[in-house]
């Protein structure tokens, strides 16, 4: 700490040395704000500048110290006209890493370039806001659970700029009415919890005054070390995300004792350094969240919300203590048609880079997009620099792997949270495929199973077992058929019973021995292709004792023919010699009941023999 | 699928409403397969609740174990896991994890993990793992299947399947998330049996083998295997003095045993006991005296003289059984062949352990089981095991011979320890599914038989002759029908009380992880206690990576699982001495237990309290088990020391030692000033429901480093040594 500020000093001692006019650029007046309310320093800086040279000038240089530079996690700078309330701002201006020549190496120059040239004797309103991470440093480093957290702020009182500088003022922002420590420089006000610098006048170029706020801060320290967010689109209307975090409380390290009761009794008291919950701003219609870590889910975590956003409050698993570590997972899915959109041809995701958690600062942030199988033609465009690389993914069903696309960023704060697009190709045929994979998955298996039961996959085609197996399927069909060509006569019977009742109805006599004639026939053809099948079964050994009873439905079959054909003579004669319906009742009557009793017998072997 | 196609052939010839209907034969295996395949959902879904009521997560201790090898298969591939050495368990010596387990579980699992890979399922490990067992118990449904078809009939099969599949006795160790060697053993134990009847049925050499392959995937799976390896022999000399002997029961039990014992050779943990060890020298007897019985009855067919083959065999019985003895004796005296292992002996005899091996009687599933715990398990399988047994005794057959074996032994076993009903389940439901098999259709036969007299006589073939003829006899009781109409109702209303009762044990018993506690809050809504996982995960973020962490030993798998860090103890308890050791170090005073620690390069203790929620399995509750492993080794640490007047108590009247020693100091640390529960004084310990004695607890050698938010984990760190000046 000591060294550090030493070196600050030291260099800015060098720098005071070294004071060339840089251009006729006058920064006529300079307000900055530093927020010290959260982890992250936020400094606003309203510059007015004044060309009074002659030279039109369009770029505007902005110094970094090395130290500021390395914790320098955003910074943007805008054009602001008119005053007050009116204020509008425009888009932010493109800014550049320069190393202009001449100029202390110790300072890492920005290069601001002006929407429109500055021709002299104009002025312009510029506003400059920059996030730093890692600027607080707790003081003492170690601190017990009872105690309070105290962080140290330097910088300098005077805005550091290659040009002279009229008027200035500073206002620093604490969280809490309560300072350890301030340097008091000329016109210091400290009121309610703010410091106020200034105005200084007519300070020349690379002006420095060291400034140390130490100040009383509770704010959660939350710092991702990692951060993975993986979108994974999936077509079929669901982007998925997932979060890992890799968390740790970097504000002052807990040493000592850690007393539950204490805790659990003064939370507020012993514990306030601590933070025990963080809440996700999800998008709105997120849904199927989770929030879980290595070893499975975590059920401490709240979740509500309304039209415009979801709000996710997480506990991780322990109170966060200076120093203590956590990891997790949270998951979210979101509908598709809210981010996916179509350009020119192309499809282009549309969502936001950095972490939903507000107060979290992230190290490494690594942004996967996982697009579907198949997607091509892949390009990305993120507001700020990042790194950017591919990568392939195998999730369910993929033969080639889905594209990667994978982002990184270090030093990732609140104002990373941008929207950024990804454009891509993808025919939706590609859909398809995979569904189309599982059909054809389990048709080749139903395929496998049905060629499995249908082919002989035996062996010793010449073992006994096997050849009795053969004979006995053999004998099987013949029964088969045999059955079949008796329900058949079977089926005739009823046609010729049918046509009895037709007659009685219509009188139609010709047509009644037609029918007969017909049945006669088919019943005379089905009874030659019984033949080789009885011949068949009495010829096998394995059916031996089903011959007889085939037999026996044979037999009794050709019983019930003969009688039907004998009660369909009778009638037809009767009608045809005009007897009486009594007449003939009478006469059929001792055949019908054969017919019947026949029938029953038929049909009750029939059925033995299917259970054979 | 031959279904399919007949109906199409036969719907081919004509349409008429007849042929398409199924013939009966096709009706019954339509049937049979969709119950078949309603039984084998049934089972998985059942086993499902702790899933959908919890998390997919892995349950208990042991499981995590398994889980943390598996990963490990996975991820580094078999070789580096068959050589791994473990150097996170047991510090200082670690353990050689290949050797010391048993492979089947996570092979199994990384199989089927690598197949779903295979096919693009992008699955993670921990749900292959979770899901093994219940995938593994639907498996079995399908073995009960067979196994009762080969022992009755189909409809025997058919029930034996619907009893396993949600039987509580198997359930207990199959649900979602068990992930346990028990899951996969069973099946493979019931696989090994109904492979081996077959094979004595048929005399195949196939299903031998079969059998054989079996038996390995058994012993690669569970140390239960001895079962196996006993039951087996010992019904084969049963058959053999029953008169059974025959050359299919040679084939089978040859072929069996010896390429049984080859395999088994093959897994590490294994290895030469086959030969080598009392437990398995039954079934090498067995083996020789087949051979002897083979050789009596090639010379019998030799001789063709009675006398001569009297004398005969008097003296070869002679010879072979006094070789035998001798080489027992000789291989006993010399070493070689090693004696029972005292978890053996305690299976034989109940009270061994309790005085010679406390370690295995402090855990609870190896206590004596209770006849609640049967009838909570079985329900009305124990009414229906005596009546399956009667069954099987009036059709012996070669079958049901093994079957009525395999039941009486595995309920022996049942008796002596819990966790052994495991093994009886299978037994008793096959027994019973005889049971409700042969008396439904019995009673199904005789409500038929009225009906349509003559189909029941001629359409019930051979199987139920008896039955049918039964029903013939007792055609001319009065209320004969309705009789068997009320029991068949009845029975009906047995099974579903017990499909009822399954469930809801299922449900309330065997589907909470033990990790995540639950309970009802005030407002009868569900409170979870998730302590353990909060205090695992504090240790594997927040402490260095090489700290060691000292517990009781019940915690060790859970802390090399979840917390990722080193432990003295574990689960696998096979130094008795270093177990003794911890447990000296809980018992004594604080500045004996640092020496202790110090030793043993401690830097975190952990210790499981309840006061504060009730929970009553914590440390205090099984201190005496402690004092007892620990006084077994080192007889500094005497038990009634800790007693008063034989009772053991935590609060004023405690003994002094108690009072002080490091297990209570570190359970009770602040506690006294904490005021658990309304209209009590502060330091007042709901689990067991008294106000503690020492209220006013220093520590000095350790401090608190982490207690979670109920207070059911408390960590504390050991300090350094203090400067010498």
């Amino acid at each position: 700490m000591k060294i550090r500020l030493y070196l600050l000093f030291s260099f800015f001692v060098l720098l005071a040395q070294w004071s060339p006019a840089l251009s006729d650029l006058v920064i006529s007046k300079v307000d900055r704000k530093i927020d010290l309310t959260s982890q992250v320093v936020r400094v606003t800086a309203n510059l007015k500048i004044e060309n009074t040279g002659n030279d039109p000038i369009s770029e505007v240089l902005l110094p970094f110290g090395d130290h500021q530079a390395k914790d320098l996690a955003f910074l943007v700078a805008t054009t602001s006209e008119g005053k007050g309330k009116t204020k509008t701002s425009s888009s932010s201006l493109p800014i550049k890493l320069v190393n202009p020549e001449g100029m202390p190496p110790s300072l890492t120059w920005y290069s601001v370039s002006l929407p429109k040239e500055l021709a002299k004797g104009q002025s312009l309103n510029l506003e400059v806001r920059t996030a730093f991470t890692h600027a607080l440093q707790p003081f003492p480093e170690k601190i017990t659970q009872a105690d309070i957290q105290l962080l140290v702020f330097q910088g300098s009182a005077y805005y550091i700029s290659p040009y002279a500088v009229n008027v200035q003022s500073l206002s620093v922002k604490l969280p809490e009415p309560k300072v350890e420590s301030y340097t008091k420089l000329e016109n210091t006000k400290f009121s309610g919890s703010e410091i106020k610098y200034g105005p200084y006048e007519n300070l020349p170029p690379f002006s420095f005054s060291h400034i140390a706020v130490h100040f009383v801060s509770n704010k959660p320290f939350a710092v991702a070390q990692e951060l993975v967010r993986e979108i994974e689109v999936s077509h079929w209307g669901n982007v998925q995300i997932t979060e890992h975090y890799n968390l740790v409380n970097a504000g002052a390290r807990s040493s000592g004792e850690f007393s539950r009761l204490e805790y659990q009794a003064r939370p507020h008291l012993r514990g306030a350094s601590s933070f025990g919950h963080l809440v996700a701003k999800l998008p709105p219609r997120a849904h199927s969240i989770y929030y879980r870590d290595e070893i499975g889910n975590i059920s401490t975590s709240n979740l509500w919300g309304d039209s415009s956003k979801t709000l996710l409050q997480i506990e991780p698993r322990y109170p966060m203590f200076g120093g203590w570590k956590t990891s997790f997972t949270i998951g979210y899915g979101l509908p598709l048609r809210d981010y996916l959109f179509r350009a020119e041809g192309k499809r282009f995701l549309n969502i936001s880079f950095g972490c939903p958690i507000e107060e979290v600062v992230v190290e490494n942030l690594v942004v996967k997009v996982v697009l579907p199988e198949g997607s091509k033609d892949i390009s990305v465009s993120v507001p700020f620099p990042v790194k950017e690389s591919r990568d392939t993914k195998f999730s369910n069903l993929d033969m080639i792997g889905r594209p990667v696309v994978v982002l990184e960023k270090t030093n990732a704060v609140h104002e990373h949270n941008q929207y950024f697009q990804v454009y891509y190709r993808f025919s939706n045929l590609s859909l398809l495929r995979e569904p189309m994979m599982l059909i054809s998955g389990f048709f080749f298996l139903f395929l496998a199973c049905i060629i499995y039961m249908h082919a002989d996959l035996t062996i010793s085609k010449s073992s006994p077992s096997y050849l009795a197996k053969l004979q006995w399927d053999e004998v099987q069909t013949a029964l088969q058929q045999i059955q079949s060509i008796m329900n058949h006569c079977l089926g005739i019977h009823d046609k010729l019973e049918a046509s009895l009742r037709d007659l009685s109805r219509t009188g139609d006599v010709q047509a009644c021995k037609a029918a007969r004639k017909s049945a006669d026939n088919m019943l005379k053809e089905l009874l030659k292709d019984l033949k080789p099948l009885l011949s068949f079964l009495q010829s096998s050994p394995l059916s031996a004792s089903l011959y007889s009873k085939v037999e026996d439905v044979v037999a009794k079959e050709k019983e019930l023919q003969e009688k039907l054909i004998v009660k369909h003579t009778t009638v037809t004669d009767s009608y045809e010699k005009k007897s009486g319906g009594r007449d003939i009742e009478n006469r059929i009557a001792p055949i019908q009941q054969r017919i019947r009793a026949l029938r029953q017998e038929v049909d009750d072997l029939l059925e033995i023999i299917d259970e054979i | 699928m031959e279904k399919a196609t007949d109906l199409l052939s036969s719907s081919q010839s004509f349409f008429s409403l007849k042929s398409l209907k199924l013939k009966t034969k096709q009706q019954e295996l339509l049937l049979r397969i969709s119950i078949l395949g309603l039984v084998y959902i049934l089972a998985f879904i059942t086993r499902l609740f702790s899933v959908l009521r919890y998390e997919s997560m892995i349950h208990e201790f042991d499981p995590y174990f398994n889980y943390r090898t598996t990963l490990y298969l996975t991820q580094k591939g078999f070789y580096e896991f068959w050589n791994w050495f473990d150097s996170e368990s047991w510090y200082p010596l670690g353990r050689i994890i290949g050797g010391t387990l048993y492979p089947g579980l996570m092979v199994t699992a990384a199989f089927i993990y690598w197949i779903l890979r295979f096919l693009r399922f992008a699955v993670h490990i921990r749900e292959v793992c979770v899901l093994t067992a219940p995938f593994f118990a639907s498996n079995t449904t399908l073995v009960a299947y067979f196994f009762g078809k080969e022992l009755w009939d189909t409809g025997a099969g058919l029930v034996a399947a619907a009893l396993i599949a949600i039987c509580p006795g198997y359930i207990s160790r199959s649900v979602a998330g068990s992930y346990d060697n028990e899951g996969v053993a069973i099946f493979a134990l019931l696989l090994t049996f109904y492979l081996f009847v077959k094979a004595v049925k048929t005399g195949s050499l196939a299903w031998s083998l079969g059998s054989a392959l079996g038996y390995f995937y058994m012993v690669s799976a569970w140390g239960g295997y001895v079962f196996i390896i006993n039951l087996i022999p010992l019904y084969v000399l049963v058959l053999l003095v029953v008169g059974r002997y025959s050359m299919r029961l040679y084939v089978a039990y040859n072929c069996m045993y010896i390429l049984g014992m080859l395999l088994a050779m093959q897994i590490r943990f294994v290895g030469f006991q086959h030969v080598q060890s009392g437990e398995h020298m039954a079934a090498m007897g067995v083996f020789f005296l087949m051979q002897v019985f083979y050789f009596l009855d090639w010379v019998k067919h030799l001789l063709n003289d009675q006398k001569l083959f009297q004398a005969f065999l008097r003296i070869t019985l002679t010879c072979a059984i006094s070789v035998g003895v001798i080489a027992l004796g000789v291989g006993t005296a010399s070493g070689y062949i090693s004696p029972w292992t005292g978890r053996f002996y305690s299976l034989l005899d109940p009270t061994y352990a309790k005085d010679h091996i406390p370690i295995i009687a402090s855990v609870s599933e190896h206590q004596p089981t209770a006849w609640s715990s049967f009838m909570f398990d079985f329900h009305i399988l124990l009414i229906l095991f005596p009546a399956g047994l009667y069954f099987c005794f009036k059709r012996l057959s070669d079958a049901t011979i093994f079957i009525v074996m395999y039941g009486l032994t595995s309920m022996y076993f049942a008796g002596v320890m819990v966790r052994l009903i495991l093994v009886a389940t299978p037994a008793v439901c096959l027994i019973s599914a005889i049971a409700v098999s042969a008396t439904i259709k019995n009673l199904s036969l005789l409500v038929r038989a009225k009906t349509k007299p003559t189909q029941a006589g001629s359409g019930k073939g051979t199987t139920s002759t008896k039955a049918s003829s039964k029903g013939a006899l007792d055609q001319s009781l009065p209320y004969q029908k309705n009789g068997a109409i009320a029991l068949l109702v009845g029975a009906f209303y047995l099974l579903t009380r017990y499909a009822i009762h399954c469930t809801w044990v299922t449900s309330e018993a065997y589907s909470s992880p033990s990790i995540v506690l639950a309970a009802r809050g005030a407002h009868g809504n569900r409170v979870i206690f998730d302590d353990y996982r909060e205090a695992y995960f504090w240790l594997r973020q927040n402490t260095p990576q090489d700290a060691k962490v000292m517990s009781w030993w019940d915690y060790g798998y859970q802390i090399t699982a979840m917390g990722n860090r080193t432990v003295i103890v574990d689960n696998n308890t096979w130094n008795n001495t270093h177990i003794a050791t911890v447990g000296r170090a809980m018992s004594s005073y604080e500045d004996e237990a640092y020496e202790i620690m110090r030793s043993l390069d401690v830097d975190y203790v952990l210790v499981v309290f309840g006061g504060v929620t009730g929970y009553s399995s914590d440390d205090i509750n099984k201190f005496l088990w402690m004092v007892r492993i620990g006084g077994g080794v080192f007889p500094v640490i005497k038990e009634p020391d800790y007693l008063v007047n034989g009772e053991y108590r935590v609060d004023k009247g405690a003994a002094p030692k108690m009072l002080n020693c490091l297990m209570y100091k570190l359970s009770y640390y602040r506690f006294g000033e904490l005021t658990t529960e309304y209209g009590q004084p502060p330091g007042y310990d709901r689990a067991r429901g008294v106000e503690i004695g020492n209220k006013d607890i220093k520590l000095e050698y350790l401090e608190e480093a982490f207690t979670t938010s109920n207070w059911i984990v408390r960590i504390y760190k050991v300090k350094a040594p203090k400067n010498r000046w």
